[in-house]
């Protein structure tokens, strides 16, 4: 399996907080790879530095073998990056297809004059956006909401119409902060087969999460932070079982207890 | 045809009939408003005027969400271009024109609306280029400030080169001339004797249908997605791959072209221009339509426009004699009485209907309750 | 060198004024991140008042002393300007508090639209002459010329600001301001009553203009509906670029942007060599504004926001 995203050597500073030091991964085609650790220990500041909104101190970035610079969001989204966010971001007046259709625009090229004058290009691509759209919103479960204002979904359709936009830019890795949050049992077993299924796509998912059964039944490889540096990574049994983690997690008394709840 | 009457999209007979019927009544609307003088005729064709203004500007504050309160200086732009090229002031002013042109500047239409919409262009990506990184009401006093500078340059650029004659401004600028025919003057046209007020008006609003046309397909395409996302939320829009720099310049740009067109038909149309015409004011009557009529609304937009621009004729025909009937004198000019009254709209429409008088239907409202979960369908490749 | 201290003391009288004004401006925009786009009007309100206040007292009373109808002018405009502002602050700001920022800001221009005319309706649209009230003898300054009132001016901005500065660092209700500005939800926790402590800012705001407005007034001796667009917008680029929400900030930048426009008015006619001259000098507080808020936005002082908890 070859390397799609390797990054390494991840350093942020604000003002007196160190929030990353030397933070890296190596994630490989087609993985499921997780990213955990206590709440405050730097993964959304991470996603946020390999996407382009926080700009490191250092750190090399590469994507699919060719470096990447993670200084224009945009440029991040082009090169083949997609995220979700912690609190959703969708476009709350626009509809759920519209949605979608703004993830297609990264791999569109229709330009002003197109539109104006309707040109044939323009009208083909414009139709090839919104069946691809509607066959994404199809995909993650949601096709009854095309018309709807994204802001009135249910909490678990806007994750996966979040998650059907960020599909709509064609990435090559899928990055998703903290998909499972808020959501309950039902909504979590059918969001693991969505995410399953575009693994099994082909498509290399990047995943923030704390369900911890998520995590362990999802991911193949898992890397931990505390306190913004990485205290452990691997398959995600071994990473459970490890010492450091538990501690980072429950605190150091509580060492033996978990040990055996979570085995 | 169905374009124009969204409601009508599944019938096409019913839409050419609709369209028939507009089309009828404002051709027949200068002949019928002309019977109360030409005076009126007249706000119809700045009615149309302000429509191409206040499209312009929508695309600015409406579709992308930047708050501008220097657009007079597109229109400004455009009016001293055309001002420029089309009358007697620069070969009078410098020796070296009136060599190069010794029959004087002239520019037909067809070079000039080109040029407008370019120069003013041009403009927008220079004053844009800086700016547009800036929050909401920061980017709305630096317009502002734009506006200004640029009113105070074409005020004072008259020493040591006269460029724009100063406070006096420039004067005997050509009327507009399409195939040979003068618009400033009373013409005959297939047995129809039309004054010069009506040839303008049908111009502006062949210009306006063409404004709305433009404004429709750009609001349901790819860069009117991509404006509403920005608008929505820019940093998701720009992780969505979204140059959101570029795209909000380009909407600058473009509603500036539509100010730059206005600009130059103005000139024509008046025949003089003075820094007078591009002051801030004139830059808040178009806010106001634009937010009166409904922000990124297109229908909302022209009624607005309309509105705000037919209105004052109203109240200058109606407050004045009503005043001296009751009061013997007037008491309340009509034009401090029509700036009180845009005033008062703009906080009252905030305040009551934020969305403007016409705004644009709201999408469909998801069932409330749980999701249902489904299970998602087969792959896709 | 004469022209030099000339200029210098005029941009200190100018960059006075600036301040009074900006000092308003920033302290709105600190708490509730609104650009008060009406502030200029209140000044223009306070200017208006005090003239008619004056030109009814010299009528009735021709023989009291200039000073005295100056301080009677104020003492009317002052309360005038504060209630105008108060019920503009409940009106047409209030209930958009947590409206998108486009609506307040539209809001602030129609009050300002409103106020103009208003103030035509009452005062006429001509231009008014503001009578010499302090003794215009000239008075010679180390080489430079000033005058009674252009002192008068600079004195009593001085000791207002030294005011405020004690009302905002040494008092409970300075206290309560500074935290209003920086947590407004955190504040009301304390027991600050954030409404009672916006209503505040907004009456020293107000109050602060109305003598600006006096003092401009009395400076060049003219008052009409619409002085106080300029000197408005002047202000808040003043205000920013001492680093808006920041009071000493708003002071910086005031006498700061007053001796920018005092030296390059005075000195624009030798740099470009007589192609652009002093009729250009409103141009140089717009060119400041946008260079501040391209280059440098949080302005030289640094800005102090509320945090939107």
């Amino acid at each position: 399996m070859d390397v799609i995203l390797k990054i390494t050597g991840v350093n942020k500073r604000f003002g007196g907080l160190q929030a990353l030091s030397d933070v890296g991964i190596t994630i490989h085609r087609g993985q499921i790879y997780g990213l955990i650790g206590p709440n405050g220990a730097g993964k959304t500041t991470f996603f946020n530095v390999i996407t382009g909104l926080y700009t490191p101190d250092s750190g090399t970035f590469e994507l699919d073998g060719k470096p990447y610079s993670p200084t224009e969001v945009h440029k991040v989204a082009e090169a083949g990056i997609a995220r979700t966010f912690q609190n959703i971001r969708l476009f709350p007046d626009m509809t759920a297809l519209e949605n979608v259709m703004v993830g297609r625009h990264v791999r569109t090229k229709a330009t002003a004059i197109g539109a104006v004058l309707r040109t044939r290009a323009t009208r083909d691509e414009e139709a090839g956006i919104r069946k691809r759209s509607l066959e994404l919103l199809d995909y993650v479960g949601i096709t009854r909401y095309a018309n709807f204002q994204a802001r009135t979904l249910a909490y678990g359709d806007q994750r996966r119409l979040e998650i059907a936009r960020a599909l709509a830019t064609d990435p090559k890795v899928l990055a998703l902060d903290e998909p499972a949050a808020g959501m309950n049992a039902t909504e979590k077993v059918a969001l693991r087969e969505l995410l399953s299924n575009i693994s099994k796509d082909k498509i290399t998912i990047l995943l923030i999460e704390h369900d911890v059964k998520l995590v362990l039944g999802l991911c193949d490889r898992v890397t931990v932070l505390d306190y913004g540096k990485m205290i452990a990574e691997g398959n995600p049994g071994d990473v459970q079982r490890n010492p450091a983690v538990i501690e980072a997690y429950l605190g150091g008394s509580h060492k033996d207890v978990a040990t055996k709840e979570l085995a | 045809m169905t374009f124009l009457f969204p409601r009508l999209r599944n019938n096409q007979k019913a839409a050419w009939v609709a369209t028939f019927v507009v089309a009828a009544v404002l051709i027949a609307l200068p002949f019928a408003v002309g019977v109360m003088g030409n005076a009126w005729v007249r706000a119809l064709s700045f009615a149309a005027l302000y429509i191409l203004l206040a499209l312009g500007l929508n695309i600015v504050v409406g579709f992308a969400g930047l708050l501008d309160l220097g657009y007079v200086a597109f229109y400004a732009v455009g009016a001293y271009m055309y001002a420029l090229l089309a009358s007697p002031h620069l070969a009078s002013n410098f020796p070296i024109i009136a060599q190069t042109f010794p029959n004087g500047l002239h520019s037909s239409v067809w070079l000039a609306i080109p040029l407008g919409a370019t120069v003013a262009a041009f403009f927008g990506v220079v004053l844009g280029a800086p700016v547009l990184k800036l929050r909401g009401d920061y980017l709305a006093i630096v317009t502002l400030g734009f506006g200004e500078i640029i009113r105070i340059f074409l005020n004072n650029l008259n020493a040591p080169l006269n460029f724009t004659n100063g406070p006096q401004g420039i004067t005997l600028i050509d009327p507009v001339k399409i195939a040979g025919v003068s618009f400033g003057k009373t013409q005959n046209i297939f047995g129809l004797t039309l004054p010069s007020v009506y040839m303008y008006y049908f111009l502006f609003l062949v210009l306006a249908i063409v404004a709305i046309t433009v404004c429709i397909r750009l609001q349901d395409s790819r860069l009117g997605r991509a404006w509403m996302a920005i608008r929505e939320d820019d940093v998701a829009a720009k992780a969505m791959g979204i140059n959101v720099r570029n795209i909000k310049l380009l909407a600058f740009s473009l509603g500036a072209t539509f100010g730059g067109v206005a600009g130059a038909m103005f000139s024509a149309f008046q025949g003089f221009v003075s820094p007078e015409s591009f002051s801030l004011m004139e830059s808040i009557i178009v806010l106001a339509m634009v937010v009166l009529g409904g922000i990124g609304h297109i229908p909302g937009v022209v009624l607005g426009a309309i509105l705000l621009s037919v209105f004052p004729e109203v109240l200058r025909h109606t407050v004045v004699p009503v005043q001296e009937q009751l009061f013997g004198r007037v008491l309340v000019d009509a034009e401090v009485l029509r700036m009180l009254l845009y005033g008062l709209a703009m906080v009252g429409i905030m305040l009551y209907r934020p969305k403007g008088l016409w705004p644009a239907p709201e999408h469909g409202v998801a069932p409330v309750g749980k999701s249902q979960g489904e299970t998602p369908k087969a792959a896709i490749a | 060198m004469d022209t030099f201290i000339q200029q210098l003391l005029n941009g200190l009288v100018l960059g006075s004024l600036y301040s009074l004004i900006a000092l308003g401006y920033t302290m709105v925009y600190g708490i509730l991140n609104l650009i008060n786009f009406a502030h200029g009007d209140v000044l223009m309100v306070g200017a208006l008042t005090a003239l008619s206040t004056i030109v009814l007292l010299q009528s009735k009373f021709p023989g009291m002393p200039g000073w005295l109808l100056m301080i009677c002018g104020m003492a009317t405009a002052i309360p005038t300007c504060i209630i105008v502002s108060l019920i503009i602050e409940r009106v047409a700001y209030r209930p958009l508090r947590n409206a998108p920022r486009l609506a307040p800001l539209i809001t602030a221009i129609g009050v300002s639209i409103v106020l103009q005319t208003a103030a035509m309706l009452i005062w006429g649209r001509n231009y008014m002459t503001f009578p010499q009230l302090l003794p215009s003898a000239p008075l010679e300054f180390l080489g430079a010329i000033v005058t009674v009132t252009k002192l008068v001016v600079v004195a009593l901005s001085a000791l207002i600001m030294i005011g405020l500065m004690v009302l905002v660092n040494r008092t409970r209700l300075g206290r309560a301001m500074r935290a209003t500005a920086e947590n407004p939800r955190v504040a009301s926790l304390m027991g600050v009553n954030p409404n009672a402590v916006i209503m505040v800012t907004f009456a020293i705001g107000a109050a602060l203009a109305a003598v600006a407005g006096v003092m401009t007034a009395a400076t060049y001796s003219v008052a009409h509906f619409y002085m106080g667009f300029i000197p408005g917008l002047k202000a808040f680029t003043a205000a920013v670029l001492g680093g808006i929400g920041n009071i000493p900030g708003a002071m910086v930048g005031g006498i700061l942007l007053g001796l920018i426009e005092a030296l390059g008015a005075g000195y624009i006619g030798e740099i470009t060599g007589g192609v652009l001259g002093s009729n250009y000098q409103d141009v140089f507080a717009f060119i400041v504004l946008c260079a501040v808020l391209i280059f440098r936005p949080s302005g030289l002082l640094g800005e102090r926001v509320a945090e939107r908890a």
